[in-house]
């Protein structure tokens, strides 16, 4: 399969601004979805991610700007007209229509004749996984079934774009899940460019070839799920995405490759270039981060499995939050205290191997880190 | 819990509450079939002659004529027009909205006695002859309350992306309405114009005031409490409107049940 950055453009979205009255919904989007990627859209509730799919979509007009689909200027093509299809957050599905009627709701213009049409709603039943189902009433169907149902609907007019209005958000964990895998084998399989809404880190994470994190109408940052857990762009992201322990710092140097800090608990680091973030807020002053499972916790006897380039700190295990497969500890690092008498605690998880204990509250412990682990917000 | 506790006073209540309001209706199928002219205990007898009576008496049918297609044609009127009116105020933002569906809504509580004799003066004024016609208008106005409260329940229970779906799979807005919408709040149309209907058929005051010389039921039989001797045929009458009213008035609560079951919506009320 062709690299997703070598491939076409689908959607190009050129200072897209929206206002409702005063109020200033997306600010200046700058964006380029390609053929046959799957795009997520990812923030908290009012940052504009569902008026920028809607737009899409063509249900909301811009203010200026420029929307492209497969090239072509969508100014003044209705949503009824424009190469995309949507699923609703709702499902929409038509509740006094049989699943087949629902699926095939979209045929009623298409000049092919009955029996074909038939078919292709099978076929995407089908696909869906709901073969047989056609006949049923839609009104009496499970949220997982309405789901693959507003799916087929939208995906049998073969559509350049799917648009995805958190479609997940309804249904509980366990379904959801199963429904992230299928429907990332369902893009694979069709592929078309998907292009999903939703404000779950995780969803976004597992499913997308790239996110877009939006806050208050704008991208804060445009990456793979990777470069986006490993070097978030900014201090809300990093917070918005997963959790990271943030500590102040002080700058001491700086070179090509890295930047000299010092950290409570950590003493001085080399930060390497790549992890440093310069989209902090002005008046912020300097942060280093890092994932709960970026440093490892060892006995303090015994030999630990510490490589060449990694650090040791001691530390102090004040909390264990239990979850099964894995604990949260929250660790008092040695000299954290040691900037302004402030205690940080931060938090570093652990995966419970089969056999070992887990460490009591108030336990010494060994802190082993290094650092290409830490990222700096400066 | 313990409504067991609680129940004997207020149980008395409620049966006492219910025989006051419906005991009343309940003696007018008695002296129907009541064979005595006087309605009075004891009964004298049964007899079926006042339904007989009432069949061949000729005004009483040209008041049953008129009442029918005053109370048709204002319920089609008034449901037309209350479904534009939920509509627009569910669908759409608006300045003056609340304002607006205030002033449709307020015929259900302003006096009738006062709509009535406006009504009548802004006719006499406008120089329009009192008919049949003028009741229509009068009896649409009076039944727009009830036909904007039960299709705003209708629209209001419908996923507004219901609409944007049918759009958005290719359809143009007004097919949407018509493939997606029209089905889904039919119930509560048919529901409307039922309930209309029955407002509308028993209603006195705007019919009295507006008919001219053409009577209605409620006024025919207004005209005909002075003879004591038809009594016992209002009776008869009067038991086959009530029958009427329940009919209609269930399959209203019918129809308007299946509108909310079909769209999956939580029942939130109505008039039954």
């Amino acid at each position: 399969m062709t690299p997703i950055a070598d491939r076409k453009p689908m959607i190009e979205c050129r200072q897209v601004q929206k206002y409702y009255g005063d109020y200033h919904a997306l600010r200046g989007i700058d964006l380029t979805i390609r053929e046959g990627e799957f795009f997520s859209l990812l923030g908290p509730s009012g940052c504009g991610k569902t008026t920028l799919l809607r737009t899409i979509a063509g249900f909301e007009e811009i203010g200026s700007g420029v929307v492209l689909i497969d090239g072509r200027d969508m100014r003044g093509v209705p949503a009824n007209v424009r190469p995309t299809n949507m699923v609703f957050q709702s499902y929409a599905i038509f509740p006094h229509l049989t699943v087949a009627e629902n699926v095939g709701f979209g045929l009623r213009r298409d000049p092919r004749s009955a029996a074909d049409k038939a078919r292709a709603v099978e076929e995407a039943l089908e696909m869906v996984g709901l073969r047989g189902y056609g006949r049923r009433a839609a009104h009496a169907l499970s949220g997982g079934q309405r789901q693959r149902v507003a799916l087929a609907r939208a995906l049998i007019l073969k559509p350049k774009v799917l648009l995805l209005d958190e479609p997940l958000s309804a249904l509980d964990r366990k379904m959801r899940e199963q429904m992230q895998v299928e429907l990332i084998k369902l893009q694979r399989q069709v592929g078309i460019t998907f292009v999903l809404v939703t404000h779950d880190q995780e969803e976004a994470l597992v499913m997308s070839d790239r996110i877009a994190v939006m806050f208050e109408g704008e991208i804060a940052q445009l990456d793979g799920p990777e470069a986006l857990y490993a070097r978030p762009a900014s201090r809300r992201v990093a917070d918005f995405i997963g959790v990271m322990n943030f500590l102040p710092a002080r700058i001491l140097g700086e070179t090509d490759q890295a930047v000299t800090v010092d950290a409570p608990g950590f003493g001085i680091v080399e930060v390497p270039s790549r992890n440093v973030s310069r989209a902090n807020p002005g008046d912020a002053e300097p942060t280093v981060g890092f994932r709960p499972e970026a440093v490892t916790l060892a006995p303090v006897v015994g030999r630990g499995p510490e490589r060449a380039v990694d650090r040791v700190t001691g530390g102090v295990i004040e909390e264990v939050v239990y979850y099964g497969d894995m604990t949260y500890y929250d660790v008092l690092m040695d000299g954290s205290a040691r900037y302004d008498g402030i205690a940080r605690p931060v938090r570093v998880s652990m995966r419970n191997l089969f056999g070992r204990e887990v460490p009591d509250v108030g336990t010494r412990t060994r802190v082993i880190w290094s650092p290409g682990s830490l990222v700096l917000f400066r | 819990m313990n409504g067991r506790f609680q129940g004997g006073g207020l149980r008395a209540y409620a049966i006492l509450y219910l025989l006051f309001l419906y005991a009343p209706i309940l003696l007018l199928p008695i002296f129907a079939f009541n064979a005595g002219t006087i309605v009075a205990f004891p009964l004298k007898g049964f007899t079926t002659g006042w339904f007989v009576q009432m069949w061949d008496n000729a005004a009483l049918r040209k008041a049953l004529t008129n009442s029918l297609i005053i109370a048709f044609s204002a319920s089609i009127l008034s449901t037309c027009l209350g479904t534009f009116a939920a509509r627009a105020s569910t669908r759409f933002r608006f300045p003056g909205k609340g304002a607006a569906i205030g002033l449709i809504m307020m015929p259900l509580v302003m006096p009738e006695i006062i709509v009535s004799m406006s009504l009548l003066v802004v006719l006499l004024a406008v120089g329009i002859e009192l008919s049949i016609l003028t009741v229509i208008l009068g009896h649409t106005l009076i039944c727009m309350p009830y036909a904007v409260a039960i299709m705003t329940t209708a629209f209001s229970s419908l996923d507004k992306s219901l609409e944007e779906a049918a759009y958005d799979l290719g359809e143009t807005r007004f097919s949407a309405f018509r493939l997606v919408i029209l089905p889904l709040v039919m119930p509560g149309i048919i529901s409307a114009m039922l309930m209309c209907f029955t407002v509308s058929l028993d209603e006195f005051i705007i019919a009295f005031f507006l008919a001219g010389n053409e009577p209605t039921l409620p006024t025919y039989i207004f005209s005909q409490l002075r003879f004591p001797k038809s009594i016992p045929v209002i009776m008869a009458l009067g038991t086959l409107l009530v029958l009427a009213s329940i009919v209609l008035l269930g399959i209203a609560e019918y129809f308007r049940r299946r509108g909310i079951a079909r769209t999956g919506a939580k029942d939130t009320g109505g008039f039954l």
